[in-house]
């Protein structure tokens, strides 16, 4: 929460204007001025972590916008569908994309087009369409088989309707919990992007260039590789417990109504 | 069983063909001519068409797919355009150091995950589970090269153990290669550890919960029992599967773990390659990485068979 | 002396009391059967008894086995006589066997878990035990996986891994729900045998009143955790003394007033009609066996009529109904309803679907968690042109629900907040909204406890008096169609071998299918004859 909350305040103000070099100030450790002290070039570290916090989690949400908008339609087709040969083919591409890791994804991406931040949302995103599709099938499937869903078709109800009317619903909690986890893993994918240089690229501040920084003054400034990687585990953490938390409250489910 | 098999090695080879379609498609829409920018900005147009034809890229596309192909099956990855060496010398220098690192954190990330899993699964609420548990949140919100830099500031600065990279190479004896990976490898294990216990745990937790155990409890078998005898290799199913997954990650991820310890594997040569536009490594290793990815989902869909006696007979 | 005492057995979960007072003796060789509908504590008892409570259960009172008070037992010692001393078979046989373990790994368990006897020999005893069950070495050999049996043969296996020790009590919870009558007869059998052979005690566990009549030396009664009368079978079924006994009895055994239908009209036309599935391969470079899943049926329902369909799992019947509500194409033969083809061309066609309604087996899974029971009951409007709106849609919602025997008010609510029963009335209120000509009962009542299904069939026959309604009532319960059927078919293998007016087929079965179905369904014992006879 603290960096979301930090990232939107970055819109407006940074303590200190970070593309502002100041040399003589480099490789601070914290004092009143610079709360977690200065990088190698003399940037206010605070300041860094927030435009860092924006980019990590723009680079997220829009990868997660990638995964659900074609992943979900997919999914569902595929559960409508089930058995035919159009189940069988989006099962098949899911398979295939899985087997192209995100970072070969980038690595093909960047090869073609450069490296850039927009490589890293394609490459996590293009990853996230089979999660969400196969997420999205087995939900669906498990719903498809209900007697419900066989009225709604004796009411006349087309396939495509009975999806969005009655199975996208249901199946929503799992979604939303399931973005939750693809948000933080995004969130760690682009930082190891962005740390091997395939990600943001300069002068965007990103938490793994921060990190690619630091490597090399790790000996003589720990805290600058220190924070901005405890930056990362906080908010990975923060939102995976924040997806358990929702997966309990939205998930009291029909368990209690067996026992 | 045989249909089972010939299944699986249609989609396996199914999946390598498509793949190498996908690959050698995105690294031809690539702008701008090998040749030409092998040799330079002043090189003499004849000088590029000559070289053009040495590399065979004057032949149409789909001829030169056909090549490439060939050439990969039978070991022949082509001439990297800027070393002017064998793509397949290169790339198995490379293999040396990556596949032992990622084998090495499969070790790890299944030397710990099976034993936590089963442990938290088998103390389920009690403050063992919750340890377990939390110590697994903490693992997956680590990101692993950060993780890789603490443990070099920590075992290589503070401490001298280990050097804090670079590879001594094999010749150097199989013990000073494997030293060289364990910090490494345990960096890129840990948050798939993690990961893979969290499956353990719910995989064995949905069978205890499954009708068969209350029948082996019946028969007069402890808890402890039932677990180990009828849980273990039922849960053992859907563990597989992620396996077969965090291999890939494994591979991949070492691409960024290499980075951080100066390791010489398909990571370097492959940012090398992408720097200096040589697209032909990118291309062979690239179909590499894919290629051993879908190899082993296919060993993991042998090992349901074995695991699994649904699946030898089913028809 | 018994065999099992049960005195003052109290039992909560989690703090909510679950039974109260249980007093129960078990002799040797005696059956003895608990019954009770859902939630009356029954399973709570056997569980009890065999010590494998929920963790969060407390016990209080005494379970003796042969002198030894269980619930003293620490658990290493319960574990040394459960498998040993006591045997258990549940309800499920199609999830209580391991998936990955053969059958013969899984009898001879049981022995090597009590006995320091090598492997060799407990599969040698394991066999013994299996050939006993009824599963003989020819066709069951040991390294059978559980999914290459059927449901009854998995109940035999799971019956084998009980009794391989034989143990002094023989615990069976709902042993034959799950299985189909043919098989249900022929597993009581076995357990009865084996009960009488070993002089076991056998607890049997079921809601049906008709099995336990059938097998039971003794019968206890449980309502709201409680036993409410216990005796003799036949003492308990000619003196019942408490109201709860007499309304069981009742409902199971109930009788439906059906007006007398109208004079024959055809309504549904089914003429030859054919539903093939396609089977995998089951060679390389074979072609795909196909399946007759429906084959060659013909029949007519007239306007009015109430026509049954009986037959066990797999015959047939759901391919059927869904061929017949449109919902799966056919492959030979016509389905018309007033001479209209429920299939027009390759879509189905939409003025029949809108004369025909349904109503499914699971109350539960029947309605969308989410939507409220006024846009569940109005879904079947999409079908009608100009559907109702505004107030006329809330009072035709109204007005279904009204009619069910539900309060208008309860359109708000969601589905959640009802019972069984209620949810099965609400089903019902869906499929008469467009008052259709034509209702389908689709196993409508299996779910449901006796005296709720009783209630059910009524408000069926009340509906029946207010309007002619026209029905296919599809079940494998025989007693169940025998009341609220005027006709009858009997289908097997995916053919109908016998149909008529429901009296005289139950009367004088002539196909010999018929008459295997009737004879191994359980039947409840004639008070009137017993009476007379005391």
């Amino acid at each position: 929460m603290v960096f979301v909350s930090g990232a939107l305040i970055s819109f407006f103000w940074t303590p200190y204007n970070i593309e502002t070099l100041a040399i003589p100030q480099r490789l601070q450790t914290p004092t009143a001025a610079h709360w977690l002290g200065t990088d190698q070039l003399g940037r206010d570290i605070v300041s860094m972590i927030m435009m860092g916090a924006r980019t990590s989690i723009a680079v997220a949400l829009l990868a997660v916008g990638i995964g659900i908008g074609l992943g979900v339609p997919l999914g569902l087709i595929a559960a409508a569908r089930r058995g035919s040969m159009l189940d069988e083919a989006i099962m098949r591409g899911n398979d295939l994309i899985f087997a192209f890791p995100s970072l070969v994804i980038a690595i093909l991406i960047t090869a073609v087009f450069g490296a850039g931040a927009t490589n890293a949302i394609i490459a996590i995103g293009i990853f996230n369409i089979p999660v969400f599709a196969r997420v999205t099938r087995g939900a669906a499937l498990s719903f498809w088989s209900r007697d419900f869903i066989l009225a709604a078709r004796v009411a006349g109800k087309s396939p495509a309707r009975i999806s969005i009317e009655h199975i996208l619903p249901n199946i929503a909690n799992l979604l939303i919990v399931q973005s939750t986890i693809q948000f933080s893993l995004g969130i760690l994918a682009e930082a190891a992007l962005s740390y091997i240089g395939l990600g943001a690229q300069p002068p965007t501040a990103s938490w793994g260039r921060m990190l690619a920084d630091a490597q090399t003054l790790a000996s003589i400034a720990p805290h600058v590789a220190l924070v901005p990687g405890l930056a990362i585990v906080f908010t990975v953490l923060g939102l995976n417990l924040m997806g358990d938390g929702l997966r309990d409250l939205l998930d009291p489910r029909i368990r209690v109504a067996r026992t | 069983m045989i249909r089972y098999m010939i299944g699986r090695v249609t989609s396996l080879c199914l999946s390598l063909v498509v793949a190498s379609l996908v690959i050698f498609t995105v690294v031809e829409i690539v702008p701008g001519d090998p040749a030409a920018y092998m040799l330079g900005v002043n090189a003499r147009p004849d000088t590029i068409a000559a070289l053009r034809t040495e590399l065979g890229l004057d032949l149409p596309t789909v001829q030169r797919y056909f090549a490439w192909i060939s050439g990969l099956v039978q070991g022949d990855f082509g001439i990297s355009y800027t070393y002017r060496t064998p793509v397949a010398q290169m790339v198995a220098d490379r293999i040396a150091v990556s596949l032992p690192l990622a084998l090495l954190a499969l070790a790890i990330t299944v030397a710990i995950a099976f034993p936590a899993g089963i442990y938290a699964a088998s103390h389920r609420g009690r403050a063992g589970d919750l340890g377990v548990m939390g110590a697994t949140q903490l693992g997956i919100a680590v990101p692993n090269f950060w993780f890789a830099m603490i443990l070099v500031l920590i075992f290589a600065i503070k401490l001298r153990w280990v050097s804090a990279g670079g590879f001594p190479g094999w010749n150097a004896g199989v013990l000073k290669g494997l030293t060289a990976l364990i910090l490494p490898a345990i960096a890129l294990a840990l948050p798939q550890a993690a990961i893979l216990t969290r499956v353990m745990r719910s995989s064995l937790l949905d069978m205890l919960n499954e009708d068969f155990i209350r029948t082996a409890r019946a028969k007069g078998l402890s808890k402890r029992q039932a677990l180990w005898r009828h849980a273990v290799r039922n849960a053992l199913i859907p563990v597989l599967t992620i396996i077969g997954l965090q291999f890939s990650f494994l591979l991949a991820g070492g691409i960024v773990i290499e980075q951080v310890f100066f390791l010489p594997g398909m990571g370097r040569l492959i940012f090398q390659a992408i720097s200096s536009r040589d697209l032909i490594v990118v291309e062979s290793v690239v179909m590499l990485l894919v290629a051993s990815v879908i190899g082993v989902n296919f060993a993991v869909d042998l090992a349901y068979a074995a695991v699994d006696p649904r699946l030898r007979t089913r028809s | 002396m018994s065999l099992l005492r049960i005195s003052n057995l109290f039992l909560s979960i989690a703090q909510i009391p679950i039974l109260h007072e249980i007093s129960l003796d078990i002799a040797p060789g005696e059956i003895v059967a608990i019954t009770g509908e859902s939630g009356s504590g029954k399973s709570m008892t056997a569980l009890a008894t065999i010590g494998l409570l929920p963790e969060s259960a407390v016990v209080d009172g005494q379970i003796e086995l042969e002198g030894t008070n269980l619930l003293k037992l620490t658990e290493p010692e319960m574990c040394t006589v459960r498998g040993a001393r006591i045997g258990m078979v549940f309800q499920e046989p199609m999830t209580a066997l391991n998936p990955v373990q053969t059958i013969g790994a899984q009898v001879a368990e049981t022995i090597l878990q009590h006995e320091s006897i090598s492997r060799s020999e407990a599969f040698t005893r394991a066999r013994a035990v299996l050939n006993r069950v009824g599963l003989p070495e020819d066709r069951f050999p040991l390294t059978r996986y559980p999914h290459e049996l059927s449901g009854g043969q998995r109940q035999r296996v799971v019956i084998a891994m009980a009794i391989a020790l034989r143990p002094r009590l023989l615990i069976a919870d709902e042993p034959t729900t799950a299985l189909d009558v043919t098989t249900q007869a022929r597993i009581l059998d076995l357990l009865k045998d084996l009960a009488r052979d070993f002089g076991m005690g056998l607890m049997i566990i079921t809601h049906d009143l008709a099995v336990v009549a059938g097998m039971a030396d003794r019968i206890a009664v449980m309502q709201n955790g409680r036993i409410v009368e216990t005796g003799p079978t036949e003492q308990l079924f000619s003196n019942m003394k408490h109201p709860y006994t007499r309304a069981l009895f009742e409902a199971s055994a109930h009788k439906v007033d059906l007006p007398p239908a109208p004079p024959p009209e055809p309504l549904l036309a089914v003429r030859n009609v054919v539903r093939r599935y396609r089977q995998p391969r089951s060679r390389l470079f074979g072609t795909r066996p196909e399946i007759n899943a429906v084959d060659d049926v013909s029949f007519t329902l007239h306007h009015g009529e109430r026509l049954g369909l009986v037959g066990e799992s797999g015959c047939g019947k759901s391919t059927l109904t869904r061929a017949i509500l449109g919902l799966e194409p056919v492959q030979g033969g016509s389905i018309t309803v007033d001479g209209a083809p429920v299939w027009a061309g390759l879509r189905p066609n939409m003025e029949v679907r809108r004369k025909m309604q349904v109503v499914f087996q699971d109350p539960y899974s029947s309605f969308n968690p989410r939507h409220r029971v006024e846009r569940l009951v109005a879904e079947p409007f999409f079908l009608l042109p100009d559907p109702p709106r505004g107030e006329a849609r809330e009072a035709r919602v109204a007005e279904a629900l009204v009619a069910v025997g539900l309060k208008a008010s309860d359109a708000n609510r969601y589905i959640h907040e009802f019972s069984g029963g209620q949810r099965q009335r609400i089903a019902i209120a869906r499929a008469l909204i467009n008052d259709p000509t034509l209702i389908v009962f689709d196993e409508a009542v299996s779910a449901l406890d006796v005296s709720v299904r009783a209630q059910c069939l009524d408000l069926i026959a009340d509906l029946c008096r207010l309007r002619p309604l026209s029905y296919l009532f599809i079940s494998h319960d025989l007693s169940v169609v025998r009341s609220i059927t005027d006709r009858v078919m009997v289908m097997q293998a995916g053919a109908i071998v016998e149909q008529g007016p429901t009296e005289q087929v139950f009367a004088n079965p002539k196909h010999p299918y018929t008459q295997t179905l009737l004879a191994a369904a359980p039947k409840l014992p004639d008070i009137k004859k017993m009476n007379h006879a005391s």
